[in-house]
């Protein structure tokens, strides 16, 4: 236990270790000393899969990883914002098949297999509107109901996916026009057009958390609600800010799923659930809000994608890649508290 | 005054004649059995950095004894090497009663009746108040049904010889913090302390349980067990110690007879420079009122109120916790909305749904609880000096100007003086009253045409005090319009115009310093 006055004596500057172990602490929080662990992690991944996979180095690796990291990337970003504010929002997989689901059927009533391009721009205006609402109700509960994050969207999660289950009776619902597939399956300058749409997301929310007084506000609310609440920050409504942006990026992941797979299936993608979760927190996100960046959280997400895609080509089972992907939290985690430890240096013991 | 004790340090080292060491223990001298504790030449370093530099000390068995310092003077450094937490550096000297040790593990200091009653306690909050006496009886290799009928003895016995009666089995979380400290007071009895130190006793109480406590100690001390205080708090040590230690950067200035020094004194002592008590009062009355306010009400808060800020003014208000002052100011700053009556700023009325409402009215407002609400501690000084002010910072609309925000950064930080490593550390790694210095600075940054300072040096040394204070007079010459808050009574007698003293949400009386004493003041508020 470090007394109350060791702080006090850091704080006060006369130690010749006290400024350094400061600096770097504020490496740590600026999020590039995340960057620097994590794409050298990235760089041994990728040295030990082309190391040991001759086909790992080429076009089609980097395309099958561009093509499959979009949906579980889009999530992610979904969950990143409630985690940053101290929440989280378990409904971020269901509420991307019900938007899924609600422009399956807009494009059905369109004229399915014939259904022309504006069709397609009503029903992904639909979707993206569905999860705007899903995700504003969601707000508006957590915000001023005050009810946990966690309770108010399990419950979302579980009214959702009986929703979808009841309207699908279980089953795929497709018959889409071909262009559709096209964008799930086509490339622009030879770069998927999901990643793409995923790039895109993930710039916008660099640019919302980074530069945004939103963004600056959810980092607070994160920390400590209360004193921003009582520095004039309106909390509500940057909560409900939160969980309805949440759910407009789960309304674009469940476009992304729709296109991709040619079909809307309630239950789509409910295995990326708790990965998202996991990806957030290997990307240096605290699970205690407050702290966390997107760039980082987006290369652990290139992370697990390529471990992912490595293990496939050596042949090894996808089941494999699950349960690398948890021990490489474990690891990732053990090695952040040494690393914290060797900052903190000899002067606070225990 | 210069009485024997303030005569015996000298300006900065210990006196190296025995006249200042001791200036007490002539008379029992001859007779006087070992010291219970005795230090001598202590130094302790981490890395670069002194803790502790040559620091003597000693306590007699049953003494009352005060080691007085500000923060980061080496008290806590000083505890952790009696209680064998830390190894001082080599040739420094420890005894119990009169024996020397090497060596000391904390396993051999609890032996030798070393007990620490942190500030936090470390209390089980979950179990009950027998559990935590006695929980030691739980301990041990082997497991054994824990018989509980003999755990409350235990418990029963140890706060019956404090004199006390709680429930054996109530929670300790649901306990009063005063309560809580009996109970870790009796679990120090369990474990045949000889002596007792505590880190900051009094933070937490009000001024009833610090009887209550001073009490508890009297009745150690009269049972041959030591109290040591560790305290940066002046008021109450005085009261009751026989002696004094006073650390200042890492040293011992000296030790001091307790009746011959005064606060006064004392706090020139720790802080090493001379303390302004000048009373500062002016009579602003002939000014403009800025914030007026008429019959205000809010049921089971506050009643009937009605005074006016005017324009360079620092009205003062103070009176007992729970006297309503907080309340009061949560619904000046919109916080909460008042029952009847009207709150008018520059004579207009204002009809407040949320802070952010008071916020751009021209109402800032300084918690009393800086660590949860007054400062986001994790985040950044910079993002903390400018969170009130986003709106001010935007960019195109969507975007925060970020050269603008670091230039209001910069500003601020140069203009108050806060000592910071960058503006991109966290709150946490400054000291109490940097921190308040921040808190000040984000509430400047709005601009406000009235400033409402809730206990505003609650963990600020004694010298960062008198710094945030000429901060304030300095605002209110400006001409801004200050409603000071504390239950530090002299701090309000020295540095506000006027002074209200609120009791049982009423205002009870209005005082100026220039025409009362401030013992007077005491004594009313007190009563």
């Amino acid at each position: 236990m470090s007394g109350p006055e060791s702080s006090g004596r850091n704080a006060a500057g006369t130690g010749a270790a006290a400024p350094r172990g400061l600096n770097l602490a504020a490496l740590l929080r600026t999020g590039r000393g995340e960057y620097v662990g994590l794409g050298f992690l990235l760089v041994a991944v990728l040295v030990l899969f082309g190391w040991t996979t001759p086909r790992f180095l080429s076009l089609a690796t980097f395309q099958s990883i561009a093509f499959q990291m979009p949906e579980l990337g889009i999530l992610t970003l979904a969950m990143l914002i409630p985690i940053l504010s101290g929440g989280l929002n378990l409904a971020v997989t269901f509420s991307a098949n019900i938007c899924g689901l609600a422009a399956a059927w807009i494009l059905q009533s369109l004229g399915g297999p014939d259904a022309g391009v504006v069709a397609f721009a009503l029903a992904l205006a639909g979707a993206l509107a569905l999860g705007t609402f899903i995700g504003w109700t969601m707000g508006i509960i957590v915000a001023y109901v005050g009810a946990h994050p966690i309770l108010v969207s399990l419950a979302y999660m579980i009214f959702l996916r009986g929703v979808g289950e009841f309207l699908t009776r279980g089953g795929d619902i497709s018959g889409f026009p071909e262009f559709v597939g096209d964008i799930g399956h086509g490339t622009a300058l030879g770069i998927p057009i999901p990643f793409l749409i995923f790039a895109g997301c993930a710039a916008w929310w660099h640019v919302l958390l980074g530069r945004a007084p939103l963004g600056f506000s959810i980092y607070m609310v994160g920390s400590n609600i209360e004193a921003t609440r009582y520095s004039g920050v309106d909390t509500r409504r940057t909560l409900t800010l939160i969980y309805t942006l949440s759910g407009l990026m789960c309304a674009v992941a469940g476009v992304v799923m729709l296109t991709r797979f040619n079909s809307v299936r309630v239950g789509h993608g409910e295995a990326y659930l708790l990965i998202t979760v996991l990806a957030c927190f290997l990307g240096g996100v605290d699970p205690f809000g407050g702290f966390g960046r997107t760039a980082s959280v987006v290369l652990a997400l290139v992370i697990l994608q390529v471990i992912s895609s490595g293990l496939n080509l050596l042949g090894a089972n996808q089941h494999l890649a699950t349960a690398l992907w948890g021990s490489f939290l474990v690891v990732v985690m053990v090695a952040r508290f040494i690393v914290l430890r060797i900052r903190a240096g000899p002067n606070r013991d225990s | 005054m210069t009485a024997g004790g303030a005569t015996a340090a000298g300006p900065d080292r210990p006196a190296a004649g025995p006249r200042g060491e001791d200036p007490g223990s002539s008379a029992a001298a001859a007779a006087a059995p070992p010291p219970a504790l005795r230090l001598a030449g202590i130094s302790k370093n981490f890395g670069g950095v002194d803790a502790l530099v040559d620091v003597d000390f000693e306590v007699s068995p049953g003494e009352i004894h005060c080691l007085a310092g500000e923060n980061g003077s080496g008290k806590s450094t000083l505890i952790k090497i009696v209680s064998g937490v830390y190894q001082p550096n080599p040739g420094g000297v420890i005894e119990f009663g009169g024996q020397r040790y090497e060596g000391l593990t904390p396993g051999m200091a609890r032996r030798l009746g070393v007990q620490v009653i942190w500030q936090d306690l470390s209390l089980f909050p979950h179990l009950g108040v027998a559990e935590n006496i006695a929980f030691e009886q739980n301990l041990g290799l082997l497991p054994r049904p824990s018989r509980r009928s003999a755990m409350r003895r235990t418990a029963r016995e140890m706060l019956g010889r404090l004199g006390f009666e709680l429930d054996l089995d109530q929670p300790v979380r649901t306990l009063s913090i005063a309560n809580r400290q009996v109970v870790a007071i009796c679990r120090a009895l369990v474990a045949e302390a000889s002596i007792v130190f505590m880190d900051e006793p009094t933070a937490s109480l009000t001024q009833s349980e610090t009887g209550s406590l001073l009490e508890v100690v009297r009745r150690l001390s009269a049972a041959g067990i030591a109290v040591v205080f560790v305290s940066h708090r002046l008021v109450e040590l005085i009261e009751i110690a026989k002696r004094i230690t006073v650390l200042r950067d890492s040293r011992r200035v000296g030790v001091f007879e307790a009746g011959t020094i005064t606060h006064h004194r004392l706090a020139e002592l720790m802080t090493g420079r001379a303390i302004d008590t000048t009373v500062h009062a002016r009579d602003r009355s002939g000014e403009d009122a800025v914030l007026e306010v008429r019959g205000l009400r809010r049921e089971g808060e506050y009643e009937d109120i009605s005074c006016a800020v005017h324009r360079g003014e620092i009205l003062g208000m103070t009176g007992l916790l729970g006297a309503g002052r907080t309340e009061l100011a949560l619904t000046l700053f919109g916080m909460t909305r008042p029952d009847a009556g009207e709150v008018r700023l520059d004579g207009a009325r204002l009809a407040l749904r949320s802070n952010r409402d008071a916020i751009d009215a021209g109402i800032a407002y300084v918690s009393e609880d800086r660590l949860t609400l007054g400062l986001v501690q994790a985040q950044s000084i910079a993002d903390n000096v400018v969170v009130t002010v986003l709106e001010r910072l935007r960019r195109l609309r969507w975007f925060i100007d970020s050269d603008a925000k670091a230039r209001a950064v910069g500003d601020w930080v140069r203009h108050l003086a806060i000592r910071v490593g960058t503006p991109e550390d966290p709150v946490t790694t400054l000291s109490g009253g940097n921190q308040q210095r921040v808190v000040l600075a984000k509430w400047l940054a709005t601009t406000p045409r009235v400033l409402i300072l809730d206990s505003p040096t609650v963990g600020v040394d004694v010298g960062a005090r008198a710094a945030i204070f000429e901060i304030v007079r300095d605002l209110a010459e400006r001409g801004m319009a200050i409603l000071l808050i504390s239950d530090e009574v002299p701090e309000v007698y020295h540095n506000a115009d006027r002074i209200l003293h609120m009791r049982g949400g009423r205002i009870a009386g209005e005082y100026r310093p220039d025409e009362t004493s401030l013992d007077t003041l005491e004594e009313v508020i007190y009563d």
